[in-house]
C-alpha cells in the first residue's frame, strides 16, 4: 500500500484515500512511511506477507468458513458421552443471548463507571458461586479448572510457609501436568492413593503423607473419575490437624445436591464453570474460579481481580476492583502468581444460568445427572463382560467402564460407537493403565433415556 | 463544550438479582429425568452419607424468566463495549470485532464440539488451527505457533516456560536464572518469568523513553536466561536499538522473547523473526480483532523458531497433506498451559479476520493505526495542560501515546484519574492511565486503533480539551464526577477495606452495616478501574 492509493475496507475506514490524505495533510506528512521513522530500515519487512488471497466480502468469507466447519461433526450430529473436564451440557437460550450481547462481548477493561453493568453481573456471578460453595470470597473467573487449582495450592504454600502439595492419585493427567509445570519452582507434588473403584481417598495414606512440610491437600469432589468424595469433613480434620490447608475442586453443577465444601471444612474451593450454561467450544468453554474464606490473609494471596460492592452517593450499589496491589499488574518482578484476560464472558453466562435455575432448578439438575449416570452405569454393567467399578460408590456425571472382560479395548469400542454416531467415553488406558481397559463415560442432564439406551445398545453390539 | 456533554448513560438503578428474588418463582424448567430412569436409579441421594448431601438448597435467587432477561439486558446497557462507543484504552488495542465472526463461532459445529472428539470428526477445526498457524508464521517470521494460552499474560508465561525448558535441556538452568525486561513492557513480562522461577531485572528508560544499550550491557551476565519485552513499549515508542539488544543477549547465551501485545502497528511492517527473536506472542483478542469479551475469552498466539519447536506444549496440529491430526507424543514439550486446545473460537475469529483482510489489508491496519495515533497526538498535544514525556525523542509514536496531565494537575489540582472518570460523562469509555511503575506523572495512555473514523478521533480530542477547560473553570465538577454515568460516585475506599469489602451477596449482608461505622479506616484511592 502506498501513500496515495489507499485501501478501502469496512474495518479500516481511515485507510481509504480521502481520510488518509486529509489526515496526512493535517500532520504535514506526505507518506505514512514517515511515521515509521523510528524503525531502522534493516528491521523493516520488505515485500508482502505470504498470506492466502483475502475474502473481503462477508458472504464469501462466511462460505469459506462454513465450508471448513462442515467437516466437523458436533454434539448435535453425534451423541457425545465424553467428559473428562468438558461435557455436553444443556445451555439455556438466555445464556447465549446475554453472552452474545454486543455490549458485553466487546467490553474490556472499563471500570466502576464505564462498565457498571459488567461489574454488577460479575459481582452476581461471585455471589451465586459463593452460595454454592459456602464461602464469602469468590474470584472473578480464572482461565480454567487447572489454573484455579494451581493458584489455590500456591496460595496455601504462601499462607503456611510450606512447600508440599498432596494431590489425588487419579487426578487428570493434563491437570496434573498443568500443576506440575506451574508449581515446580516453589513446591513439590506428591500423590495420595485413592480407591480405584469409588475414588475415595485412602485416609491411611493421607495420614502417612501429611508431614510437617505439607501446605495443601488438594482433593476433587467429584473426582476426575466421577466418584463423590464422601469423606471431606474427615479429610478436613486431618489436614487442619497437620497445619495444612484443604483445597477442594468441585463441579459447581453438583452443588444443588452435594454439600457445600465451605461448610465441610474446605479452606479454598476451585472448579470449572463450563457446566453452568456454557457450550463446549472445543475446550473454549472452560473457565475457573477460586473461592476462600473472607479473611484478609487469604484475600491478600488471591491473584485475581475481585469485584467488591460499594455504596453509591446517589443510593444503590456500585462496584470497584479491590486491592489491586495483590495482582501481578502491580507486583511485577515480585509476583508469585499472574493474572490477565480470563474468560469473564463465561462468568456472565454462568450468572445467567444460576439466576435462571434458582435453588430448585439446580437441585433438580444435580439429582437428574446422578440418576441418569447411575441408570447408564447399571445398564452398561449388565452388558456381558463389562465391569463398572464405579457402582461400588456414588458418582456424579462420570463413571468408569472396563471393557477388558469383553475382550475389547476402549479404542476399539469407541471406533464402533463412532460408526454408530456416538462419541464414547474417554479412553483411560494411556492415563491410568492400572485401571485396565477402562473408559470414562459421561452422562449429563442433556442425555435422555433414548440416548442412553442407544449408547448401551451400541456398546453391547461392539462387545458381542 | 463548556456547557458540558449532552450524553447520559442508561441508569436503571437495577437491583441485584438476589434482591429480585420471590420465593417459589421459577426462571426455567430444566430437562427432567425420564420417570423410568428415576425409578431404575433409585434414591441416589440416599446412598450418600448425610454429611455429603446438601442439607438445604443453595440460596440462589428465584426470579421469573422475563425479569432475568430484563435484568441482564439492562446490565449490558450499562456497559461501554466497543459496539456502543469509542474505546481507546491504551495497551488494549480496542478495535471493531466483526459480527460475522461471532455468528460463525456460534455455529454448533464450533460451539458443540468436545475437545477430545476423534480427529476425523473435527477436521474443519483442525484445518483452521493449522491454517492459522501457517498465517501467523508468515506474519511473525516464526516456524511454529501454539494457541493454547488463553490470554496475553498466559502467553508471556508460556514464553518464560519455553525459555526455562530450553536452558534446562542444555543443563544450564541452574546457572541461567535471570530474565531481563523493561519498565515500560507489560507487567506480565516481569511477573510471569518470576512465577516461572527466574530472577527478573528491569531496565529503566533513558532520556529517549526506552532503555539504552549500556543499561542492557550492565544487566547481562552468564546468569542471563533471556530477554522478554514489548517494542513498541506501552509508551508507543519503538526502541530502534532492538537488534543490538537481541544480538547482545544471544552473545551472552540468552534467548529473546518478543511480547507483541503492542503488535498492531507492525503487521506487514516488521517481524519478530527478522529482528532475531527466538520467541514471540500476539494477543488474538487485541491485534487480531477477536472480541475482548468483558475480559476474556482471550488467546495468545505463541510463536517460536525451529530450535524451540520441540518444547511447545502438546498437542500440536500436524498435517500430512490429506488429514489433520493432533500430535500428543511430544517428549520434550513443556507442561500443559491450559486445558485442551485453548480458546478455539478466538482462534477461529482471528483466522476469519486475517482471511478478510489479507496481506495488503493487514498492512493497511498497521499503517492506519499509526496514522490515527499521530493524528490524535497532534490534537491532544495542542490541549493546554498536556505534556508529552521524553521531549528528546522526536520520532513519531507508533500505535499509542503515554501522555501526562502534570501541567494541568499543577495548575488546577485535578488528577488524571478524575479526568478518566469524567470522560465517561462524554459518552466514551474511560482511558487507561498507566501500568506500574508509574514513571510518568499524572499519566494517561491512549491507543486509537485502526477502526475509528476521523470524526470519532476528533470527538475524543474535543472531550479531553473540554475536561481540561472544566478543570480550570470548575474543578469540583471534574473531581465530583462522573455525573452522567450509569452509577453515581461510589465510596471507593470500601473495596480496599477488609472490614467492609464484599465480594459476594452473603458477605454484603454481613458487612454492610460496617460501611457507616464512624471508626472505619478510609484510604485515598488513586484509580477506580483496573
Amino acid at each position: 500500500m502506498s501513500a496515495g492509493k489507499g485501501f478501502v475496507h469496512p474495518y479500516v475506514p481511515n485507510a481509504a484515500p480521502g481520510p488518509r490524505a486529509r489526515m496526512l495533510a493535517a500532520l504535514g506528512r506526505k507518506d505514512v512511511e514517515e511515521l515509521y521513522a523510528a524503525i531502522p530500515p534493516p528491521l523493516r519487512f520488505k515485500g508482502r506477507l505470504d498470506l492466502p488471497p483475502p475474502l473481503p466480502g462477508e458472504h464469501d468469507l462466511r462460505q469459506h468458513l462454513e465450508g471448513l466447519l462442515r467437516q466437523n461433526r458436533s454434539a448435535q450430529d453425534l451423541l457425545v458421552f465424553r467428559g473428562a473436564g468438558c461435557a455436553p451440557h444443556w445451555v439455556p437460550a438466555l445464556c447465549d443471548e446475554i453472552a452474545g450481547r454486543g455490549e458485553f462481548l466487546t467490553a474490556y477493561a472499563g471500570g466502576t463507571y464505564s462498565d457498571h453493568g459488567k461489574n454488577q453481573a460479575l459481582f452476581e456471578f461471585q455471589s451465586m458461586l459463593g452460595e454454592l460453595v459456602g464461602l464469602e470470597v469468590v474470584s472473578a473467573p480464572t482461565y480454567d479448572y487447572g489454573a484455579a487449582a494451581d493458584s489455590a495450592v500456591l496460595m496455601a504454600c504462601r499462607l503456611t510457609g510450606r512447600k508440599g502439595v498432596l494431590v489425588p492419585a487419579f487426578l487428570a493427567r493434563d491437570r496434573l501436568s498443568q500443576m506440575r509445570g506451574f508449581v515446580k519452582p516453589v513446591a513439590t507434588l506428591a500423590e495420595v492413593a485413592q480407591d480405584p473403584a469409588t475414588g475415595l481417598l485412602d485416609l491411611g495414606d493421607l495420614k502417612r503423607k501429611l508431614g510437617h512440610d505439607v501446605a495443601a491437600v488438594y482433593v476433587e469432589n467429584p473426582g476426575y473419575l466421577g466418584g463423590i468424595e464422601t469423606q471431606v469433613p474427615a479429610i478436613a480434620k486431618l489436614v487442619h490437624a497437620a497445619g495444612a490447608l484443604l483445597v477442594v475442586g468441585v463441579d459447581p453443577l453438583s452443588l444443588g445436591v452435594l454439600a457445600a465444601p465451605g461448610e465441610q471444612g474446605a479452606d479454598i474451593v476451585v472448579g470449572d464453570i463450563q457446566p453452568l450454561g456454557i457450550h463446549m467450544y472445543a475446550g473454549g468453554g472452560q473457565a475457573g474460579f477460586i473461592a476462600c474464606r473472607d479473611e484478609e490473609r487469604f484475600v491478600a494471596e488471591l491473584p485475581t481481580t475481585l469485584i467488591s460492592a460499594a455504596p453509591a452517593q446517589g443510593g444503590g450499589l456500585g462496584f470497584g476492583s479491590s486491592t489491586h496491589e495483590r495482582t501481578s499488574y502491580d507486583k511485577r518482578h515480585a509476583a508469585t502468581d499472574y493474572y490477565g484476560t480470563t474468560q469473564w464472558l463465561w462468568g456472565i453466562a454462568a450468572a445467567v444460568y444460576l439466576g435462571l435455575l434458582g435453588p430448585k432448578g439446580l437441585a433438580e439438575v444435580g439429582l437428574g445427572v446422578m440418576q441418569r449416570a447411575r441408570y447408564a452405569a447399571e445398564r452398561l454393567a449388565g452388558v456381558k463382560g463389562l465391569q463398572v467399578p464405579s457402582l461400588a460408590g456414588s458418582f456424579f456425571k462420570e463413571f468408569v467402564v472396563d471393557v477388558a472382560g469383553a475382550g475389547r479395548t476402549p479404542a476399539a469400542v469407541n471406533e464402533d460407537l463412532l460408526d454408530a454416531g456416538i462419541v464414547g467415553g474417554k479412553d483411560l488406558t494411556g492415563e491410568f493403565p492400572g485401571l485396565g481397559q477402562a473408559m470414562l463415560v459421561c452422562v449429563t442432564e442433556a442425555h435422555g433415556k433414548a440416548e442412553i439406551d442407544a449408547l448401551v445398545d451400541a456398546v453391547k453390539e461392539s462387545c458381542r | 463544550m463548556t456547557t458540558g456533554p449532552a450524553f447520559h448513560a442508561a441508569r436503571w438503578n437495577e437491583p441485584l438479582l438476589m434482591e429480585l428474588s420471590e420465593p417459589g418463582a421459577r426462571g426455567i424448567v430444566p430437562p427432567a429425568a425420564d420417570p423410568a430412569i428415576a425409578r431404575a436409579a433409585g434414591d441416589v441421594l440416599a446412598r450418600l452419607p448425610a454429611g455429603a448431601r446438601r442439607a438445604a438448597p443453595p440460596a440462589l435467587p428465584e426470579v421469573a424468566q422475563h425479569r432475568i432477561v430484563r435484568h441482564f439486558t439492562r446490565l449490558s446497557q450499562m456497559t461501554m463495549g466497543f459496539d456502543v462507543t469509542t474505546d481507546m484504552m491504551g495497551t488494549c488495542t480496542m478495535k471493531y470485532s466483526p459480527k460475522v465472526h461471532d455468528h460463525v463461532a456460534r455455529d454448533h459445529r464450533v460451539a458443540d464440539i468436545h475437545p477430545l472428539q476423534d480427529e476425523s470428526t473435527i477436521q474443519g477445526l483442525l484445518a483452521v488451527l493449522y491454517g492459522f498457524n501457517r498465517m501467523m508464521c508468515a506474519i511473525a517470521g516464526m516456524d511454529e505457533f501454539t494457541f493454547q494460552p488463553a490470554s496475553g499474560a498466559q502467553g508471556i508465561y508460556t514464553n518464560a516456560c519455553l525459555i526455562r525448558a530450553y536452558h534446562e535441556a542444555r543443563g544450564e538452568l541452574g546457572q541461567r536464572n535471570e530474565i531481563i525486561t523493561t519498565a515500560f513492557s507489560h507487567p506480565a513480562d516481569a511477573a510471569t518469568p518470576a512465577v516461572a522461577g527466574f530472577r527478573v531485572i528491569t531496565l529503566m528508560p533513558g532520556e529517549m523513553g526506552y532503555p539504552e544499550v549500556d543499561a542492557l550491557k550492565t544487566a547481562l551476565s552468564p546468569r542471563t536466561a533471556g530477554l522478554m519485552l514489548t517494542n513498541p513499549e506501552d509508551t508507543g515508542q519503538f526502541n530502534p536499538k532492538i537488534r543490538t539488544f537481541v544480538d547482545l543477549v544471544h552473545k551472552a547465551g540468552g534467548l529473546c522473547a518478543y511480547d507483541q501485545a503492542n503488535g498492531n502497528p507492525l503487521l506487514g511492517i516488521a517481524r519478530a523473526g527478522d529482528a532475531g527473536f527466538d520467541l514471540c506472542q500476539f494477543n488474538l483478542h487485541k491485534t487480531f480483532s477477536a472480541p475482548h469479551g468483558s475480559v476474556g475469552l482471550g488467546c495468545a498466539a505463541v510463536g517460536v523458531k525451529e530450535p524451540l519447536r520441540r518444547f511447545l506444549p502438546r498437542p500440536v496440529v500436524a498435517f500430512d497433506g490429506k488429514r489433520y491430526r493432533l500430535e500428543h507424543d511430544r517428549p520434550h514439550a513443556i507442561d500443559k498451559i491450559r486445558a485442551f486446545l485453548g480458546n478455539v473460537p478466538t482462534v477461529l475469529k482471528a483466522y476469519a479476520w486475517v482471511m478478510s483482510l489479507g496481506a495488503e489489508g493487514l498492512r493497511a491496519v498497521a499503517e492506519t493505526a499509526v496514522l490515527n495515533n499521530n493524528y490524535l497526538l497532534d490534537k491532544v498535544r495542542a490541549i493546554p495542560g498536556v505534556a508529552i514525556p521524553w521531549p528528546a525523542n522526536t520520532a513519531p509514536k507508533l500505535e499509542q501515546v503515554r501522555y501526562s496531565w502534570q501541567p494541568l494537575y499543577e495548575e488546577t489540582g485535578v488528577a488524571t484519574h478524575e479526568i478518566e472518570q469524567r470522560l465517561v460523562d462524554y459518552g466514551v469509555q474511560h482511558y487507561m492511565t498507566s501500568h506500574v511503575p508509574v514513571l510518568v506523572p499524572q499519566p494517561f495512555t491512549i491507543e486509537p486503533g485502526e477502526s475509528l473514523t476521523v470524526d470519532e478521533l476528533d470527538r475524543m480530542a474535543e472531550a479531553l480539551a473540554a475536561i481540561a477547560q472544566e478543570a480550570r473553570t470548575d474543578p469540583e465538577l471534574v473531581k465530583s464526577g462522573p455525573h452522567r454515568a450509569s452509577i453515581t460516585p461510589i465510596d471507593a475506599s470500601i473495596p480496599d477495606d477488609p472490614a467492609c469489602w464484599a465480594f459476594t451477596w452473603r458477605a454484603l449482608q454481613r458487612k454492610r452495616a460496617r460501611w457507616d461505622a464512624p471508626d472505619r479506616k478510609r484510604k485515598e484511592r488513586s484509580h477506580a478501574g483496573y
